[in-house]
């Protein structure tokens, strides 16, 4: 993207270009949040409605309420803020934005297809989980500084709650991390790509196990029904929102919802493929495997003059497909969870941590030791068993679409290296690639 | 400084100890069921006593009883237990019969069988979903709230209102019952027993729901007895009491020829009893009880009152049979200014939330000298503190929501 | 229902203790001293073949007529009547004990007259009892936590005395 910018304005690796690439991917990020938000708290007053037997919103904006949020967002603006004379204000203040400034910026390194990621990060699943935890301080903080005693027991549940979680959730996001040899997230997904048989999921029973087990402690992680201990209002009141109102009240909400995205955006990365669909399309349109309009079309393409320059009309198509492929999965976690909370009573505080101790964290254990005895002892897999070897359909929304017969040889043997190698390989042929936006795709320079 | 006494209200601070908290759930909570004030003293999640603050809700029913003819405090027996005014209605109709020695003519007994059992359904339906609510599921809560509407239209049907009904009065009814009101009844109910599977799916048998509320609150025979518990809290504890068998005849003989259970375990056994209503040609099976769940606790108060719904649609049924092949007059209401004899009469009888008691003194006025509500929740809910000992906080809505009180028949 | 050989047990048993019996009545009942309150109730709870376990309800009424045209008419004196409904769960029988007693100790007015708590025989009627202090005026000696429970702890008066007047003005709410 930056690489883009100085393109267009003929500079050469200028600040300005970075600065404007961040902006860029900042707001189109806030975009996924804000509007992600608007989409999940309409669907989930939607299928609550539904599963309730009731119709939902029905009038704001046309036929199914679709504007219903959006309306509750104004109102919600238009509403007094008020701080209790009991609290600590400037911590009551800032407490809201911590949060959602937490799950904002664990989506910075979520790639939503290849390439298709706000920075590039070797390490982003642990990036994401990090950053994603500090979204207990603004809980503990708005407890705390409320000055009411439902907000702390809120704080103190939520604090216990989402960090015996971590180690569960830890241990079966390493599953992946192992078997995948990498921490990256788009390198995670890709090894995962042709038919859904190639998802990690499917890859052995260890790690069906642990994708359960995720989603598990990804729900309790992210204080949802049957956990959503922190605000249990038969209990609580409101947990450690009691004392919030107006616009604040609804940042808390936005970072639960897009809490909520981000883990099962993840699991689909971790498990479900991510941006790889359950057939391999790319692989199947012959338009788009030729990696653009075929070689004549493509090369009028890429030796053209201008802001076209390079383009590559097949590598665009391939990665909007894949991003929606990927929302569409985490849409689909999210749906689960909905549909969790409006079917089931809420544990109580030492069940949840029962249900973590005991039962969470062994099962994490045995998941990830009897996979790693999976790879280990080189058993069969889900695709070397149906027919459909590992990593062979490299899908062409992958950084080096180009080198797909040296990549399959490489990577149907996972070695750590591997994907390492052709990470920098990428990187040094396609610098732009991974730090590009999803509006703005650029091909190779090839 | 001010000598202040340990036990002044306002000074309750100051006894506690380091580590230990004083909070206040309710007036204002969205679990205590109105506005019930519980002062907790808690230790982090552990609670170490509690102790109930009443009287939110209070109006002084009794006084105003004392202004007013047996009649026209009819719409304050509505205000009571306001979930099922139809029952209230009914226990101020039999003492204020009893004590003018009227007896009810049959198609009038029937009539009143009918709308005290819908009445109890439609309060044990809000029970039950009130308590899902309180274990933090919602969707139970509307699915009851649906039928009991089904339930509010008929009463609308028969009455004019939905909430505080005033229909049964001392003499009978306002009026009779509209023509195709029992169809629409009975349509209502096979719709119903369609419905409580569903409830038992998702509470019931649900293992969540099991684990908070089996072996949570247990409350013996004898302390059920002796904190004076009736209704179904009485029977969850394993005694076996229903007034509609074992109270007095003026209210049993209402039941004369009626088949239906009591439904309490057999302490022995801890069995309830079969199932041996049909309906669909299939018969309803209960669910099973859970092995965690232990006689008496919150899990079996809340059984109790499931299965006693199936046993209400079951007395309808049969209801609407006797009061269809009755005619003629179903009671007309006394006269608004009906002088009550120099005497006095106490009488029980089983509305859903337990023995809703009245009592009436006449010195030979239209206006009683004295009216007291012995009130079935008042009792229930006094077991409260004894059982909410050494808890977690988030037992207490369990417990209480168990107990289904009414704030309006607690504080009258 | 309670029958004779119940009486003629507690005649024997208690004797000037029972002052009068009823059985006329449509609930028969049995007056009681107050000196004899607590025993009669726990021969009552335990008396084999009879078992009152239950109390469902303790009620206050007053005697009084505050018109003294119709106070002239009564051939009462000014009273208070505790009401004692009792009940069985394993012999299904009901009793109703009374005890009379004056409306304010030794004719002081503001002195609240006094009976024996019960609360000891049966965990439910401490609220019963609470309640009837709270409304009606009656101190139920021996009461392990006799506070108002339905009105404010800061209340004045007992709502349900028969001469009992609202005050004017509650924390600065008008209240007529």
């Amino acid at each position: 993207m930056a690489d883009f910018v100085d393109h267009i304005l003929g500079l050469n690796d200028s600040w300005f270009g970075h600065i404007v690439a961040a902006l860029v991917a900042a707001v189109l990020i806030l975009h996924v949040v804000a509007v992600g938000a608007l989409l999940f708290i309409w669907m989930e007053r939607k299928i609550s409605g539904r599963i309730q037997d009731r119709l939902g919103p029905t009038r704001v904006g046309g036929k199914y309420g679709w504007l219903q949020t959006l309306a509750d967002g104004l109102k919600l603006i238009a509403k007094e803020d008020v701080t209790p004379d009991l609290a600590d204000k400037f911590l009551f203040k800032i407490a809201p934005y911590v949060g959602l400034a937490a799950s904002y910026a664990a989506f910075i390194a979520l790639p939503f297809a290849d390439g298709v990621v706000g920075q590039h990060v070797n390490t982003a699943v642990f990036f994401v989980l990090a950053v994603l935890g500090l979204e207990v301080f603004s809980v503990i903080l708005a407890g705390y500084a409320s000055g009411s005693k439902w907000s702390l027991f809120g704080a103190m549940r939520e604090a216990a709650q989402v960090v015996s979680y971590e180690v569960p959730l830890g241990m079966c996001v390493v599953v992946p991390v192992m078997i995948c040899g990498t921490m990256n997230l788009t390198t995670i997904a890709n090894m995962q790509s042709g038919f859904f048989t190639n998802w990690l999921v499917f890859n052995d029973p260890f790690t069906f196990m642990t994708a359960i087990i995720y989603f598990t402690c990804a729900t309790a992680g992210v204080n949802r029904a049957p956990f959503d201990l922190a605000e249990a209002e038969s209990e609580l009141v409101a947990g450690f929102h009691t004392e919030y109102s107006g616009l604040r009240w609804s940042l808390f909400f936005m970072a639960e919802y897009s809490s909520m995205f981000i883990v099962s955006a993840l699991a689909s990365i971790l498990f479900f493929g991510g941006p790889h669909g359950p057939i391999p399309i790319t692989e199947i349109v012959p338009f788009l495997s030729s990696g653009g309009l075929g070689d004549p079309a493509k090369q009028a393409f890429t030796e053209s003059e201008g802001l076209l320059a390079g383009w590559d009309l097949g590598l665009i198509i391939s990665r909007i497909i894949g991003v929606t492929n990927l929302l569409l999965k985490g849409l689909v976690g999210v749906t689960i969870m909905m549909w969790i909370r409006w079917s089931f009573p809420r544990l109580r505080i030492d069940q949840v941590m029962t249900m973590c101790l005991k039962y969470c964290v062994p099962l994490a254990a045995i998941g990830f030791l009897g996979a790693t005895a999976w790879q280990a002892l080189d058993l069969p897999t889900a695709s070397s068993v149906i027919g459909t070897p590992r990593y062979k359909h490299h899908e062409l929304w992958t950084a080096d679409h180009n080198k797909d017969g040296s990549k399959e040889e490489t990577i149907s043997t996972p070695v750590l290296e591997t994907p390492h190698e052709d990470d920098t390989h990428a990187e040094a042929k396609t610098v732009t690639e991974n730090t590009v936006p999803v509006s703005v795709l650029r091909g190779g320079n090839q | 400084m001010a000598t202040l006494k340990i036990d002044d209200p306002r000074v309750i601070e100051f006894d506690v100890r380091t580590d230990e908290m004083l909070i206040n759930m309710g007036p204002q909570h969205p679990s205590t069921h109105g506005v019930l004030r519980l002062v907790l003293r808690s230790d982090g999640e552990v609670v170490s006593d509690v102790e109930p603050h009443l009287g939110y809700l209070h109006r002084c029913a009794e006084k105003i009883g004392e202004n007013l003819t047996a009649r026209q405090w009819i719409p304050y027996t509505d205000r009571m237990d306001y979930l099922a005014a139809m029952n209230m209605n009914l226990g101020w109709s039999l003492v204020i019969e009893k004590m003018l020695e009227y007896d009810l003519p049959e198609r009038g007994r029937h009539l009143r069988v009918i709308i005290s059992e819908m009445g109890r359904i439609a309060s044990h339906l809000v029970a039950m979903g009130t308590y899902g609510l309180d274990l933090g599921s919602f969707t139970p809560f509307l699915y009851g709230f649906r039928e009991r509407e089904k339930i509010l239209n008929l009463f609308e049907e028969a009455c004019g209102a939905r909430l505080t009904y005033s229909y049964l009065t001392p003499g009978g009814a306002t009026a009779d019952l509209p023509s195709g009101w029992t169809d629409s009844c009975r349509q209502f109910l096979a719709e119903f027993k369609e419905v409580i599977p569903e409830l038992h799916t998702l509470l019931t048998t649900n293992s969540i729901f099991v684990s908070r509320t089996a072996g949570i609150g247990v409350m013996s025979a004898k302390m059920a007895i002796d904190y004076g518990c009736t209704g179904p809290v009485l029977r969850g504890s394993g005694v076996y009491h229903d007034l509609r068998f074992h109270g007095e005849e003026r209210y049993t003989e209402m039941y004369d020829g009626y088949i239906f259970d009591v439904i309490c375990a057999d302490p022995e056994t801890g069995k309830y009893p079969e199932s041996n209503y049909e309906f669909h040609g299939d018969s309803l099976d209960y669910p099973e009880i859970p092995r965690q769940a232990i006689l008496g606790d919150c899990w079996h108060r809340f059984y109790v009152r499931m299965l006693e719904v199936v046993q209400s649609v079951r007395l309808v049924e049969q209801a609407i049979e006797k009061y269809e092949a009755t005619s003629g007059d179903w009671g007309k209401p006394i006269r608004l200014i009906q002088k009550l004899p120099v005497k006095e009469a106490y009488m029980e009888t089983e509305a859903p939330r337990g023995q809703m008691g009245f009592y009436v003194v006449g010195d030979g006025d239209s206006i009683p000298w004295r009216v007291r509500a012995r009130s079935s929740s008042f009792c229930n809910l006094s077991v409260t503190a004894p059982l909410c000992q050494g808890i977690l906080l988030a037992d207490i809505p369990a417990i209480v929501g168990s107990l289904d009180v009414v704030m309006g028949e607690i504080d009258r | 229902m309670s029958d004779i050989p119940l009486v003629a047990e507690l005649r024997t048993k208690f004797g000037e203790g029972i002052i009068d019996v009823n059985l006329e009545a449509i609930d028969e009942w049995v007056e009681v001293t107050p000196q004899v309150l607590v025993e009669v109730c726990q021969f009552l709870k335990q008396a084999e073949g009879f078992r009152f376990d239950m109390c469902n309800s303790i009620t206050v009424v007053d005697y009084l007529h505050t018109d003294p045209k119709k106070a002239a008419k009564v051939d009462w004196d000014p009273h208070l009547e505790v009401v004692y409904h009792l009940s069985s769960i394993a012999t299904k029988l009901t009793l109703v004990l009374k005890v009379k007693i004056p409306r304010w100790k030794n004719g002081v007015e503001g002195d609240l007259p006094t009976v024996p708590s019960v609360a000891q025989v049966w965990a439910t009627a401490d609220w019963h009892e609470r309640e009837a202090y709270d409304l009606s005026g009656v101190n139920f000696l021996g009461h392990p936590n006799l506070k108002r429970i339905l009105c404010p702890d800061d209340w004045e008066g007992h709502p349900l005395r028969k001469d009992y007047e609202m005050p004017m003005e509650y924390h600065g709410i008008r209240n007529r």
